[in-house]
């Protein structure tokens, strides 16, 4: 860890917290609304704003989660520097792919 | 030994990586230390047991040991304070390789001093004038807060990321970084910081406070960790630090 890390976890984790407060409000409002994924699925289809909200929280927290795991990796797990950063970064790419496959499926029309 | 209330079982590390614990049987007194305990196993059982002591008092940061699990200056902690049932057990202290029974080898300790830059870098002659500093500025309280380090290796000792990644510089010499960096006489202040940020430097930090905890001075290393990580990301956001 140094600081460009530690700045980019920080930074990351900092813009996460207001958003998964949104994310916690929305679940919220779809079960006292009771709403059915048919529901859901009209309100994001097509829309830009929770394409592109979503889709930030994916790349922050690929970002977040992989420097997260990195350090994980060396202080329990012993490894290498380098090695860490290789098998984080493949977590990183791999979460990226799979979150953004996921807004996509609920996101494009 | 007459009375079981009157003896002390005291278990010493013997030996070592590959050693183990003997257990003596030690004549409880009124205020006794632990070194007391160890230096009396020393000259009237068994002459072979190395420990390193100096002062005796609570300045040479010498005398550090691992006692019940705890890291501790040996010489300021009475045996009453620390004694479970009347057992107490004490080792070298962790962290370290050790050299033999409770003598731990302290080289990486120091050596991580002079890797944070843990060297004061004056900057003027013996013919300029001397510098004015009022202890009043917020600079010099940073300072006077963390300098009364002994070097003793306590707070390395508990420090559980040192445990974890042995190239972290630890609580002592980032201490020690962040004093010399509040210094205005001080001319290495980049240099320090540059190195104080690097992999291995302060940002590995958990802020677990196992060191401040511990600190036989009552000095506060995670604070001033925190500092030198403040110092650090503005440094870095300016442009001033490329890792």
């Amino acid at each position: 860890m140094n600081v460009r890390f530690y700045i980019w976890q920080r930074a990351t984790a900092a813009v996460m917290l207001p958003m998964i407060l949104v994310h916690l409000v929305v679940i919220f409002y779809a079960m006292n609304h009771q709403l059915t994924a048919a529901d859901i699925l009209s309100r994001t289809q097509g829309s830009i704003a929770w394409g592109l909200f979503y889709g930030l929280f994916v790349v922050l927290a690929s970002i977040h989660a992989s420097i997260g795991v990195s350090n994980i990796l060396r202080e329990w797990g012993h490894m290498k520097a380098r090695l860490a950063e290789m098998a984080a970064s493949a977590l990183g790419v791999t979460l990226l792919v799979l979150g953004l496959r996921a807004v996509a499926a609920v996101v494009l029309p | 030994m007459s009375n079981a209330s009157d003896v002390l079982q005291v278990s010493l590390w013997r030996g070592g990586a590959e050693g183990g614990f003997k257990t003596y049987e030690v004549p409880l007194r009124p205020n006794q230390t632990i070194l007391d305990i160890v230096t009396w196993v020393q000259r009237n059982l068994d002459a072979t047991l190395s420990y390193r002591f100096a002062c005796r008092v609570g300045m040479c940061g010498s005398c550090a040991m691992m006692v019940n699990g705890h890291p501790r200056w040996t010489c300021r902690t009475h045996v009453a304070k620390v004694a479970q049932k009347g057992v107490v057990e004490i080792a070298p202290l962790a962290n370290m390789p050790i050299i033999k029974d409770l003598a731990a080898d302290m080289r990486q300790f120091f050596d991580k001093w002079v890797v944070a830059h843990g060297a004061f870098a004056g900057s003027k002659t013996r013919a300029d004038e001397i510098e004015l500093i009022k202890p009043a500025e917020p600079a010099r309280v940073a300072v006077d807060a963390a300098i009364e380090c002994i070097n003793c290796g306590i707070c390395y000792a508990a420090c559980d990321t040192v445990r974890w990644n042995p190239e972290y510089l630890g609580p002592a010499a980032l201490n020690r970084a962040w004093s010399l960096n509040n210094d205005v006489r001080d001319a290495d202040h980049a240099g320090r910081l540059a190195a104080v940020s690097a992999d291995g430097g302060c940002h590995n930090c958990h802020s677990h406070q196992s060191c401040q905890a511990h600190c036989p001075q009552s000095l506060n290393p995670t604070r001033s960790i925190a500092g030198l990580k403040r110092l650090s990301t503005q440094a870095y956001l300016r442009g001033d630090l490329k890792p």
